[in-house]
C-alpha cells in the first residue's frame, strides 16, 4: 500500500514537472489524429460503415510528399519563406494523394459492393483487403524500411510556455491541423455543398428527393475525409519516425479510437476526441512505460465501446442499426 | 400530365407492383386508396425514381422518365411528401425548408416567407431542428418543403397518418389550396372518406394492382368502396 501511494506520488511529480511539455507534445499528436478520425466519421455518417483502409490513405499522404519532398529538397537546408512554401506544398501534396487513394478506394473496393446492395461484411472484407493490398504494394515499391523526410524547415524551439519547449514542427502542425479543421467545419455547416452532406447522412433517400446526388455526395466525402488524412500522413512524416510502408496501422487505429470517443458520425466529435486522445496519451506517459501508451488508448476504445458506444458528441449511433 | 403504363416493381422475389396503369391530369387532384401493403407507397416511391420498375413506362409532361435517378425529379417538377414525413432530425426548420429548394438557381427567400404565411406554426419554430417538432408541425414542414423545389406534380404519401382530426382538416384544406394554387396533386390516402371529398378523381389498389378508378363523387357512391374503404366513416 505505502508503496502504491509512493509509486503515484512520484509519478504525480513528473506529471507536474512535465505538465506543459507533455500537453503540447499530445495536442500535437491529437491534431494528427482529428485530421485522420474525420475521415472515419464523414464516411460511417453517409454509409454507415468503418473505411478500415483510411490507415492508408493516410499512409499515401505521407509517401507522396515524401517524394515530393525529397524532389524540392534533396540535401539542402531549406529556410525562411521556401520553408513555408514546402510545406504548403507538402500538405497539398499529402491531401491531393490522400483524396485520390480515397477516391479510387471508394470506386474500387465499396460502390460496387453498394450497387449489389452487399452485407455490411463484405464492405469490412472488401476494406481490409484493400487496405493490405495498399500496404504491401507500398513496401514492396518503396521498401520495408521506414524513411525519413527531408525537413522543410530547420526544427527548433521557437518559444517556451511555462518552461516547456514549444518546437517549430508542433507549430507548423497547428497551423495547418486547426486551418483544415476550422475549414471544413465552415464548410459543413455554411455550404450548399456541406448541406448536401449532412443530409445525406441524416436520410439519405429523403435527401435523394431533394435533388441531392447520393452518389457523388459519398465521393465527396472520401475526398473530404482523405485529404485531411493526407494532409495529416504529410506532417506524421515530418516527425522521427518519418514514412514507411506500415506507418497508417497505429495511427489510424488511434483515430478511429478518437471517431468512437468522440462520437461516430459526429465531425466536432471526431476533432475533439482526436484532441481528448493524444493528451491522455501523452499524460499517460508519466504513469506507465511508454510501450505501454498504444494499451491505453485501445483500453479507452474498448472502454467507450462497452459504456458509451454514441461517445461523447454522438446520439445517432443507433440508427445504423 | 403523367402516365404510367403496365409498370411492374419487384423487391427480390416479392412482386410489389404487377403491371399498374393509370394517369393525372393538369389541375386534378387524384388520390391512391388501398389497404395496407396493397402497393401505394411503392407506386409513389417509383414516380420518384426510388424504384426503378423492372418493366413498364412512366411518362412525365411527355417526357420518358421511367429510368431517370432519383435526384433529378424535383429538377422535373416533380415533389414528393413520403411517407412517414422524413423530416431530417438535425437540421432546423429553415434548413428542411432550404432543402426543399437544394436544386434552385438564384434567390428563395421570398418563396420561404410565403410557406410562413401559410404555415405560422413553422415560422414560430424556425430555429427548432425537425427532430424536436410533433407530428403535425413535421407533417406541415414536409409539405412545405417540397412546395420549396415549385413543383407542377406533388405526391403526397398518407399526410394525415398519425395526426389529430383538427390538423387533419388543416392539412386537408391545405391541400385543397395548393390545388387551386395551380399544382397538380397525386395522394395517397387511408382516410378514405375525408381524400374522396376532396379529390377529382381516384384509383382504387388490391395487392400491387390497380382494380378500378373512376370519379371521386361516383366512388363515394361506390358499394365496394363504401364496404370496404369508408366502413364506418361514411358518416362522418
Ligand atoms: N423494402 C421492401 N422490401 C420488400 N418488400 C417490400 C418493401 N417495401 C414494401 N414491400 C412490400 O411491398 C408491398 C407493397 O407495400 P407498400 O407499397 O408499402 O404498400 P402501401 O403503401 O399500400 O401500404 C407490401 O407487400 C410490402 O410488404
Ligand atoms: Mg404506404
Amino acid at each position: 500500500m505505502a508503496n502504491l501511494l509512493h509509486y503515484f506520488a512520484s509519478h504525480l511529480a513528473t506529471l507536474r514537472l512535465e505538465f506543459w511539455s507533455l500537453l503540447v507534445g499530445g495536442f500535437a499528436t491529437g491534431v494528427m489524429y482529428a485530421m485522420v478520425a474525420i475521415g472515419y466519421t464523414m464516411v460511417y455518417g453517409v454509409l454507415r460503415l468503418i473505411n478500415f483502409a483510411h490507415s492508408e490513405v493516410f499512409m499515401s499522404g505521407g509517401f507522396a510528399s515524401y517524394f515530393m519532398m525529397r524532389a524540392l529538397i534533396g540535401t539542402s537546408t531549406p529556410s525562411g519563406t521556401w520553408s513555408v512554401v514546402l510545406v504548403i506544398i507538402g500538405v497539398l501534396t499529402g491531401g491531393v494523394a490522400g483524396a485520390a487513394i480515397a477516391m479510387l478506394l471508394e470506386r474500387i473496393a465499396y460502390r460496387p459492393l453498394r450497387r449489389r446492395n452487399a452485407p455490411k461484411l463484405a464492405y469490412l472484407i472488401s476494406a481490409i483487403g484493400a487496405s493490405y493490398f495498399l500496404y504491401n504494394l507500398a513496401g514492396k515499391e518503396f521498401g520495408r524500411i521506414n524513411e525519413s523526410m527531408p525537413s522543410p524547415y530547420i526544427n527548433h524551439t521557437v518559444f517556451t510556455i511555462f518552461g516547456a519547449p514549444v518546437q517549430l514542427y508542433y507549430i507548423v502542425i497547428f497551423v495547418v491541423g486547426v486551418i483544415m479543421l476550422i475549414t471544413l467545419d465552415r464548410l459543413v455547416a455554411t455550404t450548399k455543398l456541406g448541406r448536401s452532406v449532412r443530409a445525406a447522412a441524416q436520410d439519405a433517400e429523403t435527401a435523394s428527393l431533394m435533388g441531392v446526388n447520393i452518389d457523388r455526395t459519398i465521393v465527396l466525402t472520401f475526398v473530404i475525409g482523405g485529404a485531411l488524412a493526407g494532409a495529416a500522413g504529410f506532417l506524421w512524416g515530418l516527425g522521427f519516425t518519418g514514412v514507411g510502408f506500415y506507418m497508417g496501422f497505429t495511427p489510424a487505429l488511434k483515430a478511429f479510437t478518437a471517431a468512437v470517443l468522440g462520437g461516430i458520425g459526429n465531425l466536432r466529435g471526431a476533432a475533439i476526441g482526436g484532441l481528448l486522445l493524444g493528451v491522455v496519451e501523452s499524460f499517460s506517459v508519466a504513469f506507465v512505460p511508454a510501450s505501454y501508451i498504444d494499451v491505453i488508448a485501445f483500453g479507452i476504445l474498448v472502454l467507450v465501446l462497452l459504456f458509451r458506444p454514441t461517445g461523447i458528441l454522438g446520439e445517432r449511433l443507433g440508427r445504423s442499426a | 400530365m403523367l402516365e404510367v403504363h403496365d409498370a411492374v416493381v419487384r423487391y427480390g422475389a416479392i412482386t410489389a407492383l404487377h403491371g399498374i396503369s393509370f394517369e393525372v391530369n393538369q389541375g386534378e387532384i387524384v388520390t391512391l386508396l388501398g389497404a395496407n401493403g396493397a402497393g401505394k407507397t411503392t407506386t409513389l416511391r417509383m414516380l420518384s425514381g426510388l424504384h426503378a420498375p423492372q418493366s413498364g413506362q412512366i411518362m412525365f409532361e411527355g417526357q420518358d422518365v421511367t429510368t431517370t435517378k432519383a435526384h433529378m425529379f424535383t429538377s422535373l417538377g416533380i415533389g414528393h411528401v413520403p411517407e412517414g414525413r422524413r423530416i431530417f432530425p438535425q437540421m432546423t426548420v429553415e434548413e428542411n425548408l432550404e432543402m426543399g429548394a437544394f436544386r434552385r438557381r438564384g434567390s428563395y427567400t421570398e418563396d420561404i416567407e410565403r410557406m410562413y404565411e401559410t404555415f405560422p406554426i413553422l415560422k414560430e419554430r424556425r430555429k427548432q431542428i425537425g427532430g424536436n417538432l410533433s407530428g403535425g408541425e413535421q407533417q406541415m414542414l414536409a409539405i412545405g418543403r417540397a412546395l420549396m423545389g415549385q413543383p407542377r406534380l406533388l405526391l403526397l404519401d398518407e399526410p394525415s397518418m398519425g395526426l389529430a382530426p383538427m390538423i387533419v382538416d388543416t392539412i386537408f384544406r391545405i391541400i385543397g389550396e395548393i390545388r387551386d394554387s395551380g399544382t397538380t396533386v397525386l395522394l395517397v390516402e387511408q382516410n378514405a372518406a375525408q381524400a374522396l371529398r376532396l379529390a377529382d378523381r381516384g384509383y382504387v389498389m388490391e395487392n400491387g394492382r390497380i382494380v378500378f378508378g373512376d370519379s371521386a363523387s361516383n366512388l363515394l357512391t361506390d358499394a365496394r368502396v363504401r364496404a370496404v374503404y369508408l366502413g364506418e366513416n361514411v358518416e362522418s
